[in-house]
């Protein structure tokens, strides 16, 4: 196949994703739908919130015995068909990532732009929540972990594209997979616990509200979220510190002469680490466990993004914008 | 204590208001306030909001292009952000001020842990509370086997699992009490990984802080042909750290016998430049054999404790300019500097001995040359078709005065422009081999050809082993601290009310308040079990 062919390929993959992520979001939404005429079981006991968790399969809990077996079988049904669909999605998905490597010439990885970057990132998300699914029932996340990864591909079609090039010169290292690879895992990951954070804070406020339906009165409890949330963002955490403490200044020395040279982007990866920090630092702290520790995962999730995204609208001078600069920057000797 | 001081106490006593503190008492609070869990969490985020403004307005040591163009722009904000120190955010004081309360709490906070833990890793796990039942996570089951049986099942498994185990109490009343239970706990090393991880920072810190006090970067442009010389003169730019001595730089030199690119010609990146390669011959001191290195990006150069870096290119096109006696003033390749990604450059030429009067040049370079409906264009990076495109500018070029000045810069104040037959200022288009000459017999100037320059960063960071090492200490300490479980196991077995089995007890907790103790407990319920069913014979 020649490369303009892998590059098509990849293309229709990404949009047959997006279509297939849709179906997925709209069977989920469905489900969620169809359960809204199912009352909510007696969830507030801790051990049954334990049980959606360990148990694994989890929420949307089974309705009680009394509901006709017809709404049963349908919620269950476009569940299922949810999973598959999204299954499908991420498959396509990787199939789009694999030609996009395919479709430079030489081969490489496919995330040498922020284009390709997002591709990857969000592909993460997706399989991040398909493995953990069953292991820390993860369920209820399915409507948005579908809708994010859906978003996040629409911004990356519309504004990132770019096609397919070479390599910039100071990315032709073989640490662009160590570091970048790293950096997209965490990404996955605070992503994922992010979402579980904002979960606890929406269900916190329900029940002290004491509103208990809807798709809230479904998710597990605060503690679960909360569980859930500080295991991502302790895997995410420590990758995270190797993508840019370790991996990012081996590289950035060998590549820009400085391993640490306060470069926008490197000072929104520092402060995303500190925000982080923080978090883990707050849930062990009197005062801040529960729902200030959550409003900084959430603040960290902010930081994370925007230093991905936002940052190169608001600094041109960065080393890490791949967009237009010259690999080897034209420099300006002190005058 | 004296008479004299008890009975002076009653009268100092009154002086005192409540709520007053004595200078120690007020720096003994002032301490517990910054090393206090909620101190260091607030100081974290303010180091990350301090962070902040580094990254939206240009740094002076980042970017100071840009830092000068956004002060030129903004000359009413420039003084209050001067005065802030917004254009060093990393070197201000605000920003210092943050990250030593920083350290300063977290050495006040590891100091007492370290303390604390030097008693706590070596202490016996806690006897089992007396109602095993009432903790969260527990599980209470009747087996067939004899509490003694139990007991040391349950022994070898919580050992197995690596669990320090409570010794039995040989003496007193504790004998009694502890009889029939098991007290085991683990994850000692939560605690050291936590500690390893905060000491790590400050490892980190000293080797970061070596790097900017002890190192030096400088910068330096070398057209091709041409040598540096490792000393201070020979710098564009020089940026030493606070205690650098000049003498620690090391005596090397190098010759960049050629330079080559990759120029794209077509497909998506086309017009972008790759594989740089600048062959260089260097040698390690004066009179040191000599070596030769293919310097490319992401391949620095080390000799010694200094690394050489390609860090950019350019073109340097050769320029003779003869004055009006036919006598060579200038000639010579001279560094042009690239305006934007297609190496379209800028630069000027100083011909100062010509006569009668000296000759200035200043204008564009493009590498290759192209012209839509009469407007020049640059087509792409590589030098496919040369011109050199100058204004020309005689007499006083500001050089009498003895100021220094830039090479990339002509002090057109004094001087006057010349004009071509239209009354309209001069520009001269030349191609590779053209010769222009001046009007009014002022002398004449050749465009010769094109060298290409590199640029090439020289610098020693002592302290990055420090900091690398820091950094890697603080992962592996930061897992242990996330990852490592601190859980006690608890199990009580007593004789079944009826028949001759016994009744089991069993709890856990974590002490991390992140564990999932529920698993930990049914784990070992089964664990028990079947241990209990199919006793191996060959574990002791």
């Amino acid at each position: 196949m020649s490369q303009t062919a892998w590059e098509a390929l990849s293309n229709q993959a990404v949009a047959a994703a997006g279509v297939v992520y849709f179906l997925a979001l709209l069977s989920h939404l469905a489900e969620w739908a169809l359960l809204r005429s199912v009352p909510v079981a007696g969830q507030r006991g801790q051990a049954t919130a334990r049980e959606a968790v360990t148990v694994g399969a989890g929420a949307p809990p089974a309705p009680e015995p009394e509901v006709d077996d017809r709404t049963t079988e349908r919620v269950e049904t476009a569940g299922r068909l949810g999973f598959l669909l999204t299954c499908l999605a991420a498959a396509v998905h990787l199939v789009a990532l694999v030609a996009r490597g395919m479709a430079a010439e030489p081969h490489r990885v496919p995330w040498g732009n922020m284009y390709e970057f997002t591709l990857s990132g969000t592909f993460v998300v997706a399989a991040l929540y398909l493995l953990l699914r069953r292991r820390f029932g993860l369920a209820w996340m399915a409507p948005i972990v579908v809708a994010v990864v859906l978003s996040l591909l629409m911004v990356a079609v519309i504004w990132l594209y770019q096609p397919v090039g070479p390599l910039r010169e100071a990315l032709n290292s073989y640490w662009l997979v160590i570091h970048v690879v790293s950096a997209i895992i965490a990404t996955g990951a605070f992503t994922l616990g992010g979402i579980a954070s904002a979960l606890f804070l929406l269900k916190e406020r329900a029940e002290r509200k004491g509103r208990t339906g809807g798709y809230l009165g479904r998710v597990p409890s605060p503690a679960a979220l909360d569980r859930v949330s500080y295991r991502m963002h302790a895997f995410g955490f420590p990758v995270w510190t190797f993508a840019v403490l370790i991996t990012g200044p081996i590289w950035a020395h060998e590549a820009w002469a400085s391993y640490w040279s306060w470069d926008p982007k490197e000072v929104w990866a520092f402060i995303t680490w500190v925000v982080y920090a923080a978090y883990l630092h707050a849930r062990a702290t009197a005062g801040w466990k529960g729902r200030n520790a959550a409003l900084l995962a959430l603040l960290g999730m902010a930081t994370l993004w925007f230093n991905f995204i936002g940052i190169n609208y608001f600094s041109t001078s960065s080393m890490h914008s791949y967009a237009d600069a010259p690999a080897v920057s034209p420099l300006h000797p002190g005058s | 204590m004296s008479e004299q001081s008890g009975q002076q106490q009653p009268t100092q006593q009154p002086t005192r208001r409540p709520g007053e503190l004595t200078a120690r008492e007020l720096g003994r609070f002032v301490w517990r306030q910054l090393t206090s869990m909620r101190t260091a969490l607030v100081l974290l985020l303010l180091l990350a909001l301090a962070a902040v403004p580094g990254s939206v307005i240009p740094q002076e040591s980042v970017d100071s292009f840009g830092a000068r163009q956004w002060k030129d722009q903004h000359e009413s904000l420039t003084p209050i952000y001067e005065a802030l120190g917004l254009f060093d955010v990393y070197g201000s004081v605000w920003f210092a001020a943050v990250y030593v309360l920083l350290m300063v709490s977290l050495v006040g906070c590891i100091l007492p842990r370290t303390k604390h833990y030097w008693t706590a890793a070596r202490a016996v796990p806690p006897a089992a509370p007396r109602h095993l039942t009432r903790l969260p996570d527990h599980a209470a089951y009747d087996v067939g086997a004899s509490p003694e049986q139990v007991l040391e099942v349950a022994r070898a498994e919580l050992r197995r699992r690596r669990y320090r185990l409570r010794p039995a109490p040989t003496e007193g009343a504790a004998v009694e009490r502890e009889a029939g239970t098991v007290a085991a706990e683990r994850g000692y090393l939560r605690e050291a990984g936590n500690l390893l991880f905060h000491l790590s920072v400050i490892v980190v810190l000293v080797g970061f802080a070596m790097g900017g006090l002890l190192g030096y970067k400088g910068g330096v442009i070398v057209v091709q042909g041409a040598g540096f010389a490792n000393n201070l003169t020979q710098y564009d730019d020089f940026v030493p750290g606070s205690f650098f001595s000049a003498d620690e730089l090391e005596p090397f030199s190098f010759d960049v016998d050629s330079f080559d690119v990759e120029w794209l010609e077509e497909g998506p990146g086309q017009g972008m430049a790759r594989a740089f390669e600048a062959g260089l011959t260097y040698r390690t001191a004066p009179g040191e054999p000599e070596q030769t290195y293919d310097l490319r990006v992401n391949h620095p150069l080390r000799i010694g404790d200094s690394e050489v870096f390609l860090v950019g290119h350019g073109y340097a096109p050769i320029v003779t300019v003869r004055g009006g006696d036919g006598e060579v003033a200038y000639s010579g390749p001279t560094v042009f500097l690239p305006q934007d990604a297609s190496f379209f450059s800028f630069g000027v030429v100083k011909a100062l001995a010509a006569e009668p009067e000296a000759i200035g040049l200043e204008g564009f370079f493009y590498p290759f040359f192209a012209s839509i409906d009469g407007d020049p264009f640059n087509v792409m990076g590589r030098d496919g078709n040369p011109v050199l495109s100058t204004n020309v500018y005689v007499g006083d070029l500001g050089l009498e005065d003895g100021e220094s000045q830039s090479v990339y810069i002509l002090d057109k104040e004094d001087a006057t422009q010349l004009e071509n037959d239209e009354g309209r200022p001069l520009r001269l288009d030349l191609a590779v081999g053209d010769t222009a000459r001046l009007p009014d017999g002022l002398g004449s100037v050749t465009f010769e050809g094109v060298e290409p320059w590199v640029r090439v960063q020289v610098s020693q960071t002592p302290g990055k082993q420090i900091a690398l090492g820091g950094v890697v200490l603080a992962l592996i300490g930061l897992c242990g601290s996330l990852f490592i479980r601190p859980r006690r196991v608890w199990l009580r077995v007593v004789p079944a009310d009826e028949g001759e089995g016994s009744r089991v007890e069993l709890a856990a907790l974590d002490r991390s308040g992140g564990g999932d103790t529920a698993a930990v407990v049914d784990d070992l319920r089964l664990a028990i079990v079947e241990a209990l069913d199919h006793p191996q014979e060959d574990t002791p």
